[in-house]
């Protein structure tokens, strides 16, 4: 699942819950998960390290 | 003149010297609590007559020579997050309402087995998610010396109520530096041990992988003292530390090696905080430590791996309570513990290996040197209400400010310990950190007893 999609998806559900106020606290996690999955200690199944062309990380 | 000692040392002495009694010490916090808590709130229940009780035992104790060590007639308190026989656990939430614990969890037991007085569990950040104590069903701990502003949290209650001469000391936890933020903010010593060195039953757990207890106290030999007793290692007679092998001296930094940590951990200070660090480097270099600088190098990486960790493990905890009775949390961590619900598994494994990278890191900017060092607290004490801090050009909310230089150490498990470390010009206080080799918390004690002297003065006295 790319980011852009889990956000769309998270939001849309937390709308669904009426918790409105989660909106931005998703974006800054969202934020931060980019940095996880971009960062260059990643390894994956190809063997080489994610870094920043993690296919996921868009 | 009637002794007034002020740290848990001092009053050890006097109550084996008989200059005072246990029940005049718990008697004199007992005051001190009902005079100031109205305003301060830091505590959230006083066992009042139970306290005057164990003091009376203790005295008696200690008039037939029978003594049990340093604690033993010590007035403490405890965090309300934390099992206390008969009393509610808290956690500083109406989610908890109708909690009666059992049983002491095991570190109040071995506190009591010290022969120390518990007067009464202190204030809280809702299940100790934040840092500044501002989200309590019991509304907010404020600051001793500034009632406008946090004294820091979570564990800010316990911090206040050692300032303020409520407690000589309070135990706490630390998941992102929930002891140490608090300490430094109010001048204090506050001690994270080593990652399970302390068992955590009976306390309500907040990252099951990240959690640590620790005190808040008034000097190192103090924060020694009550981590000896936390474990329950048994020191029944005199007040000093056993020498050990693995620290330098007290009071001598000579040929002592400290890294000093730069990049990510100097780039956001409070210019105050930044200008008192830098002096407390120069006092210990002058006095013959030897200091030079490290850097973590994906320090950048840091808060990304401890949200992804500390909200994952908080959210499984919290699913069932967030189902059945959200309205009963507090509206700003109900929504950070929803924001955990959303996180992904794969995304908290990739933050358990980031965790393994920064282990390393860390293990490698301690080779060859005796700790590290760096401030504890990017800004001197937050305003109550403020959502984020100015630090020079840059506008930080004030939850990433305050867990900047503390986090990191909950995600590798290194002992850590907070000194004062002088004060801003409106007296505000400053702390420095210094971390240590993992499971080697008895060798940090020794190398921070050193140190302490050089640091600065704190506001505490």
């Amino acid at each position: 699942m790319t980011l852009k999609t889990w956000l769309e998806t998270a939001a849309q559900d937390a709308e669904r819950r009426g918790l409105t106020a989660l909106r931005p606290l998703l974006e800054t996690l969202a934020r931060a998960t980019s940095a996880l999955r971009t960062a260059d200690w990643n390894f994956d199944a190809s063997g080489e390290s994610g870094g920043a062309s993690a296919p996921d990380a868009r | 003149m009637p002794a007034d000692p002020r740290t848990i040392a001092e009053l050890a002495r006097a109550l084996q010297a008989r200059d005072l009694s246990a029940e005049e010490a718990t008697a004199r916090c007992l005051a001190r609590i009902e005079a100031r808590n109205p305003s301060i709130n830091a505590f959230i229940a006083v066992r009042a007559e139970q306290a005057r009780a164990e003091a009376r035992e203790a005295d008696r104790e200690i008039a037939e020579g029978r003594f049990r060590g340093p604690l033993q007639g010590v007035p403490l308190s405890i965090k309300d997050i934390i099992d206390l026989e008969g009393l509610p656990t808290t956690a500083g939430s109406r989610v908890r309402d109708g909690h009666r614990a059992l049983a002491d969890a095991p570190i109040v037991a071995n506190l009591r087995k010290a022969g120390a007085i518990i007067l009464g569990k202190t204030n809280l950040h809702e299940f100790a998610l934040g840092t500044t104590n501002e989200d309590s069903a019991f509304g907010p701990v404020r600051h001793p010396l500034d009632p406008a502003r946090s004294p820091g949290g979570s564990s800010g209650g316990s911090a206040a109520a050692v300032l303020d001469g409520m407690s000589f000391a309070s135990i706490g936890t630390d998941t992102g530096g929930s002891v140490r933020i608090p300490a430094a903010a109010c001048g204090l010593v506050g001690l994270k041990p080593s990652l399970g060195e302390i068992p955590l039953d009976g306390i309500v757990p907040l990252s099951t992988t990240m959690d640590h207890v620790g005190p808040l106290c008034r000097s190192v030999e103090d924060a020694g003292i009550l981590y000896d007793a936390l474990r329950g290692v048994e020191r029944p007679r005199g007040t000093s530390r056993d020498p050990g092998p693995d620290g330098p001296p007290p009071h001598d930094v000579r040929g002592v090696r400290l890294g000093v940590l730069r990049g990510y951990f100097v780039a956001l200070l409070d210019p105050q905080v930044a200008s008192a660090f830098d002096a407390a480097c120069a006092r210990l270099a002058d006095a013959g430590a030897v200091l030079d600088e490290v850097e973590i190098p994906h320090a950048a990486d840091i808060a990304p791996i401890y949200l992804h960790i500390v909200l994952s493990e908080a959210a499984a905890f919290h699913a069932k309570t967030l189902d059945s009775r959200a309205d009963d949390y507090t509206p700003n961590v109900r929504i950070r513990l929803e924001m955990g619900r959303y996180i992904l598994a794969q995304d908290y494994v990739r933050a358990l290996r980031g965790r393994e990278v920064l282990i390393a890191e860390v293990e490698e900017a301690l080779r060859g040197r005796n700790g590290l060092l760096l401030p504890s607290l990017a800004v001197p004490a937050t305003k109550l209400g403020a959502a984020s801090v100015k630090v020079g050009s840059v506008e930080e909310p004030v939850r990433n400010i305050t867990l900047r230089l503390t986090q990191l150490f909950n995600i590798t498990g290194h002992p850590a310990i907070t000194v004062p470390c002088g004060a801003t010009i409106e007296g505000l206080p400053i702390g420095a950190q210094l971390v240590g080799a993992r499971n080697a918390t008895g060798g940090l004690l020794r190398l921070a007893a050193a140190a302490e002297p050089y640091l600065g003065p704190g506001t505490s006295g």
